[in-house]
């Protein structure tokens, strides 16, 4: 196949997806000749993210995430329709994720409820799934080379992947908070919100604080993220990748639980993820909140660099 | 790196191998490398740099501290404080029975959190009795106060304001109300073991801040004790003395208490208890943060929501009266004499629980297993007074003696010994 071939804007037919990426690297060679821009690292993002957001498998996932909510939301009305408390009302009332048993009396609790539900397994495996699949599955359906054949740099390219990922954190976590947020409103009463502190803000104010609740549920993903990115340049195979990445999440997962290794709990990127929960007290305590964004920042520069070290240096023959 | 990347795209350059390319590819894993160890270096260095800058006070004696500690008149604060507990022992609500005496807060926990509410305040103080926790504090003036647990996602208060005492669990959604702390103390205090009911009235008298342990320690001192001001620290982002509090005595299980008091304001920042068989504090409670100004007013209000399920104080309180009666009869009978032999730090008290001894009545009683596992939690010991059981833990040892005696104290486990041997 020759350059000019896989340049041409939208040229070609067969998968629809090789066609964007044409266009993507068209608009960067346009510009490949002048000193570099910003639209040309802009034009490989989009390219990226189109990429990533028309596939099948990624409206799965967030379909997949939207329903969690609806399925607490229906369970919970279900449960307390003969008036009943969740949890059975037992002294020890409150097993099973956090705030479920405030979703009665507010449904905009379901949102918490929702991503302290999905944090641990649902978007931790539909990242890894994104990330995963990153370079490796461009490797395995041979359409790397081809996207290496621009001259938009590899550095260039692993980024734009990165950041086509760290959109998706985003929009992961969004499909969960708007779908509870519905659900919620659907299902139980809306107003004033007892924080777990005891005290009552008001809906207005329960609601910046899902906002940035979410907003802190994504950023969560960013560590992991960057890890699935590394994993996918170290092989040739998707589904490896995938793997792989999302068994190092359950691995880590229950490392973390056992008591015997609390040592190296707080190097670990899952520990402070439900920290997202103290943005609900009053005052915020932020201690664990920022202990988890700066591990997930370590966790990104040091396995975003090592993707770079190894994509930037692989034989790339697919 | 344009022209680099598009020589390694062909592919053929890199089947020549050679060794600058080579080289310069191992250079590349130097980055992550480089930036894993930067960030550990900082993680590492960053509190042991934070911890090393001890400020530099004006001298002052240990009575003269003792005095401004007196004086000091905090009324309003607000904070974050850590409270670390290593007793030494496993965190088993159930152990209650046979233990209650030697470990009155665990013991005390088994009894408390059975009854109703989940958010009845004695049980869930005594949580505080192993582990870690945060915790956060809130006083304005006597009448004002406020104590939360931090748990994951979750949150614990106890609020005081004014007549009225309210507790409210977020995680089971339950509150708790009781009209003055007076008669919220009598209530919960009777569903206790006599001999500690005191220390365990609800909120104030039962020790979670900083000030609370200290003042308990400097009231055990006396003169058994040596105190002494040794150096300075910096705690919570505050200047402060460091007061060191050692039993003269021999065969106490207290190796040293440390106060950390705020240079300014007099108020202990940091209480660290260390044993005297050495290794980790057994407790260790310190503000990491602290605000000597006045908290928001609508800090100690509290409205309990709608859909919570409120307890009041006085259904409570028949709820624990049925537990007395559950309550295994040698726990409730340990409370009914105690006698303390000795003084200071080396004080043992003497209970006569009348019954034998769970290891004398084991054979007609205890499984064999339940036996063997008696066995395991203490150690056979001897003496003048006929043989017994000790039960240890890093602080608190328990002689149980074959006739029914027990024998309490923070001694060691020969002091124990001795002292049932002069009882005799």
């Amino acid at each position: 196949m020759s350059r000019a071939e896989v340049l041409e804007p939208g040229g070609g037919g067969g998968d629809p997806a090789d066609g964007r990426r044409g266009a993507g690297a068209g608009a960067g060679a346009g510009a490949g000749t002048r000193p570099v821009s910003p639209l040309w690292t802009f034009g490989l993002f989009r390219s990226e993210l189109t990429t990533t957001f028309r596939r099948w498998r990624t409206l799965a996932l967030l379909g997949v995430l939207a329903a969690v909510p609806v399925l607490i939301g229906i369970a919970i009305k279900i449960e307390t329709s003969d008036g009943g408390s969740v949890g059975g009302g037992g002294p020890e009332g409150g097993g099973g994720p956090a705030f479920l048993t405030q979703i009665t009396n507010n449904g905009l609790f379901l949102v918490f409820a929702a991503l302290a539900a999905t944090l641990p397994v649902f978007l931790p495996m539909a990242v890894g799934v994104i990330a995963g699949d990153a370079v490796a599955g461009e490797a395995n359906g041979g359409t790397l080379r081809y996207l290496l054949v621009a001259p938009a740099g590899r550095t260039r390219l692993l980024l734009a992947k990165y950041a086509a990922t760290l959109v998706f954190c985003l929009a992961a976590t969004l499909a969960v908070a708007v779908s509870a947020l519905i659900v919620g409103a659907l299902l139980f009463p809306l107003g004033d919100v007892t924080t777990i502190s005891g005290t009552t803000i008001s809906f207005g104010d329960g609601l910046v604080r899902a906002v940035l609740i979410a907003l802190v549920v994504a950023a969560s993903l960013i560590g992991l993220a960057a890890l699935g990115l590394f994993v996918s340049t170290l092989t040739n195979s998707g589904i490896a990748a995938m793997a792989t990445t999302v068994g190092l999440v359950i691995t880590v997962q229950i490392l973390d639980t056992i008591p015997q290794l609390h040592g190296i709990h707080p190097y670990l990127f899952p520990h402070y993820w439900l920290s997202f929960a103290d943005l609900l007290r009053e005052p915020f305590y932020w201690d664990d909140v920022l202990r988890n964004l700066g591990l997930q920042g370590v966790y990104a520069a040091v396995f975003g660099s090592a993707a770079w070290a190894r994509f930037t240096a692989k034989d790339i023959s697919a | 790196m344009a022209p680099n990347d598009s020589a390694q795209i062909t592919g053929g350059n890199d089947e020549a191998g050679d060794l600058p390319a080579d080289r310069r590819r191992a250079a590349r894993y130097v980055v992550p490398v480089a930036v894993a160890g930067v960030a550990a270096a900082t993680i590492g260095l960053v509190p042991a740099l934070a911890a090393s800058g001890d400020p530099d006070l004006p001298k002052i004696t240990a009575a003269q501290l003792i005095e401004k500690m007196a004086a000091s008149d905090t009324e309003r604060l607000s904070g974050t404080v850590k409270i670390t507990t290593d007793l030494g022992i496993p965190s088993l609500g159930g152990l209650g029975g046979s233990a209650a005496g030697a470990l009155a807060p665990k013991g005390g926990a088994g009894d408390g959190t059975d009854g109703g509410s989940a958010a009845e305040p004695t049980g869930r103080l005594m949580e505080l009795a192993s582990g870690e926790h945060t915790l956060r504090v809130a006083t304005d003036g006597p009448d004002k106060q406020r104590l939360s647990i931090l748990d994951s996602a979750a949150e614990y208060s106890l609020i005081h304001n004014g007549g009225e005492v309210w507790a409210y669990d977020s995680a089971s959604n339950e509150a708790y109300h009781a009209e003055a702390p007076a008669d919220a103390a009598k209530g919960t205090g009777k569903g206790k073991n006599g001999a500690h009911g005191k220390d365990q009235a609800v909120p104030r008298s039962l020790p979670a801040t900083p000030q609370d342990f200290a003042r308990e320690a400097l009231k055990a001192s006396g003169d058994t004790t040596s105190v002494t001001v040794d150096g300075t620290a910096r705690i919570a982002g505050r200047d402060a003395y460091q007061l060191v509090i050692k039993p003269k005595q021999a065969g106490s299980t207290v190796g040293s208490v440390k106060v950390a008091v705020d240079s300014k304001t007099g108020t202990p920042l940091k209480f660290t208890l260390l044993p005297s068989s050495g290794g980790k504090a057994v407790v260790d409670v310190g503000f990491t943060k602290v605000d000597f100004s006045r908290p928001a007013a609508s800090t100690f209000d509290f409205t309990p929501p709608k859909g919570t399920k409120v307890t009041e104080a006085d259904e409570s309180k028949a709820a624990g009266k049925d537990q007395i009666h559950k309550a295994p009869k040698g726990a409730k009978e340990l409370g009914s004499e105690p006698n303390v032999i000795g003084e200071g730090w080396t004080a043992v008290v003497r209970l006569d629980t009348g019954a034998k001894a769970p290891t004398a009545a084991a054979s007609k009683d205890m499984p064999a297993e339940a036996q063997q596992f008696m066995d395991a939690l203490g150690d056979k010991v001897e003496g003048k007074f006929g043989s017994g059981t000790v039960f240890k833990t890093r602080l608190v040892n328990a002689l149980m003696t074959d006739d029914g005696k027990v024998f309490v104290g923070a001694v060691t486990k020969d002091a124990l010994v001795k002292a049932a041997n002069e009882a005799k």
